[in-house]
């Protein structure tokens, strides 16, 4: 057995993103994993097994998180398990829900991703300052920016890219997030007021960064035999792979992304997809910052290097265009809660492809749609391929 | 789509409109260096950057390390490399952690070291360059402490400079 197309996802759901949530990180789970529930018309006892993930305990200064949270998760008396792949955990989630699943051993699966980033004071980029290497790199008292400023500048010469160029993916991303009901930071903004936005770390400006957010989402997964009769509207899991590389970041091309492109082979060559630009029709790819949903875009060998800018200037990538990404509004527009925000583009690409998107709905009948997440130290790329 | 999730603004907790609770962590470490980062330490406070060769995998890499993680094998043998390197990558940073501005930007930049293989590099900061002035590819060299300064620590390096 291949895996692929055995397991489908048969519901979705989330709670909005928002800079700081009243509710507490177990309330945003049951919020999210009830509107989940309800959309598959299923109870809690018709789940087998819970899937949860969640990303540094450092955010929420409780140890052991994955515990804390399982009530919320409704994951008592059940196999439960977190799995935790930095930035990468919200496409790497359903992955591991996937293979649950595929093994035979369940019938059904809860996937739960949640973050609530702002109990963390003064701001929760303090909570990312131990990614740093403690004896090398920590003591130059590097801050979260330096690392994407480095990489984007690098890619940016590399290339011959503009700071111009990637504004066009803050301005598709932030005006496609008008339409999301659960944005943070849907705006109509034009790519003057990107390239006139603060600069924070040259190359990165202020329009060109996510927020933080606070939110959950989840997704209920279900072998061939349940999934159809759970719903008409099953959306099949085609392909799924994850890469990682080196922790010595600055022994690595920046330029790059190759990682990301062991991940998208893995889930190709599962999905038995040949010519990914001709057959991936919608695509999620993770945009924590601009310059970032061009590097994955070219990783998963949807552009070709350096090109992944012109397609968002061409329109190609508008929600109207051969091929949108991110329809959602992305995390520059929807919002960054770390694991959510993964799992909300895997929920995207559900609502896309059964035609349920509302004011989003991109246009024609797309089959095919791809999440990608991308994390740890900048070295875990995780991909998706989902169909209907 | 029936979205929950109640959304609250800054004023709301200066105002006391909600109810926090808060706790600070209490956590000090003190780590073990290694045997490769400890023998890269030691030589950052003699005065020299040490990079370790694969003879497998014909790679030089600093920082240096006892095994190699490609091969992983141990058949490495200890290099003295230069102070000097080109710049990879840059950036100018104008705020700090917590998001404040910072009063003069850091310039942190990825270097690779003269006498490593190519593409290898490490985590500094440049100084004594203007941040317009500062180029992909430009040559640096390293601005250590006096000796008497040195202490085994990444900071023996102060910065680096054009060369």
């Amino acid at each position: 057995m291949s895996g692929k197309d055995e397991v489908a996802i048969v519901g979705a759901g989330m709670t909005k993103f928002m800079r700081r949530a009243k509710e507490t990180p177990k309330e945003l789970c049951f919020e999210a994993v009830r509107a989940a529930l309800d959309s598959a018309e299923m109870t809690l006892d018709d789940i087998d097994c819970v899937i949860h993930g969640t990303a540094p305990d450092a955010f929420d200064g409780i140890h052991m998180k994955g515990e804390y949270l399982s009530d919320g998760s409704g994951a008592f008396k059940k196999p439960y398990m977190r799995g935790y792949v930095g930035g990468g955990t919200g496409v790497f989630s359903p992955i591991q829900g996937w293979y649950h699943i595929a093994s035979g051993q369940f019938e059904t699966a809860l996937v739960v991703c949640e973050e609530k980033m702002s109990s963390f004071q003064p701001h929760p980029q303090g909570a990312f300052l131990t990614i740093f290497d403690n004896m090398t790199e920590r003591p130059l008292k590097p801050n979260l920016l330096w690392i994407f400023a480095l990489e984007m500048n690098r890619y940016m010469q590399t290339y011959g890219i503009t700071i111009e160029d990637i504004a066009h993916v803050s301005v598709k991303n932030k005006n496609n997030a008008i339409k999301h009901p659960a944005a943070q930071l849907g705006k109509e903004i034009t790519l003057e007021e990107v390239v006139n936005s603060e600069v924070l770390a040259w190359p990165v400006h202020r329009e060109m960064v996510s927020p933080t957010s606070d939110g959950a989402c989840a997704v209920i997964l279900a072998n061939k035999k349940r999934a159809k009769k759970i719903t008409p509207k099953p959306i099949w899991i085609s392909g799924v792979g994850w890469n990682l590389d080196t922790s010595y970041w600055t022994n690595r091309d920046l330029a790059y992304p190759q990682y990301v492109e062991n991940a998208a082979r893995l889930a190709y060559k599962m999905a038995g997809i040949k010519e990914p630009k001709k057959q991936i029709n919608i695509v999620e790819p993770y945009d924590p910052f601009a310059y970032k949903e061009c590097h994955h875009l070219e990783g998963l060998l949807l552009a070709d290097k350096g090109k992944a800018p012109q397609l968002a200037i061409d329109g190609v990538t508008q929600r109207t265009g051969n091929m949108p990404s991110c329809p959602s509004g992305g995390l520059l527009g929807v919002g960054n809660p770390i694991a959510a925000a993964g799992l909300m583009k895997v929920c995207e690409l559900f609502w896309q492809l059964r035609g349920e998107a509302e004011a989003r709905q991109v246009p024609g009948k797309p089959k095919y749609g791809l999440a990608q997440a991308w994390g740890d130290l900048m070295q875990v790329g995780t991909v998706i391929i989902v169909r209907n | 789509m029936n979205l929950k999730g109640t959304p609250l603004k800054g004023k709301d907790f200066e105002n006391g409109h909600v109810l926090t609770t808060k706790s600070r962590s209490n956590a000090f470490y003190a780590w073990d260096t290694g045997q490769g980062i400890g023998k890269y330490l030691q030589g950052l406070k003699e005065g020299k950057i040490l990079g370790t060769y694969c003879k497998k995998c014909d790679r030089t890499v600093v920082p240096p390390r006892v095994f190699c993680e490609l091969c992983m094998g141990s058949n490495i043998e200890w290099r003295v490399l230069k102070d000097t390197g080109r710049i990879n990558t840059f950036s100018i940073c104008y705020v700090n952690w917590d998001a404040s501005r910072v009063e003069h930007p850091h310039l942190p930049a990825v270097i690779e070291i003269d006498g490593a293989t190519k593409g290898h590099g490490i985590m500094h900061v440049l100084d004594e360059v203007a941040p317009k002035d500062i180029k992909i590819g430009m040559k640096v060299k390293a601005v250590w402490k006096r000796k008497e300064e040195r202490k085994g620590d990444i900071t023996d390096i102060q910065y680096w400079k054009p060369l």
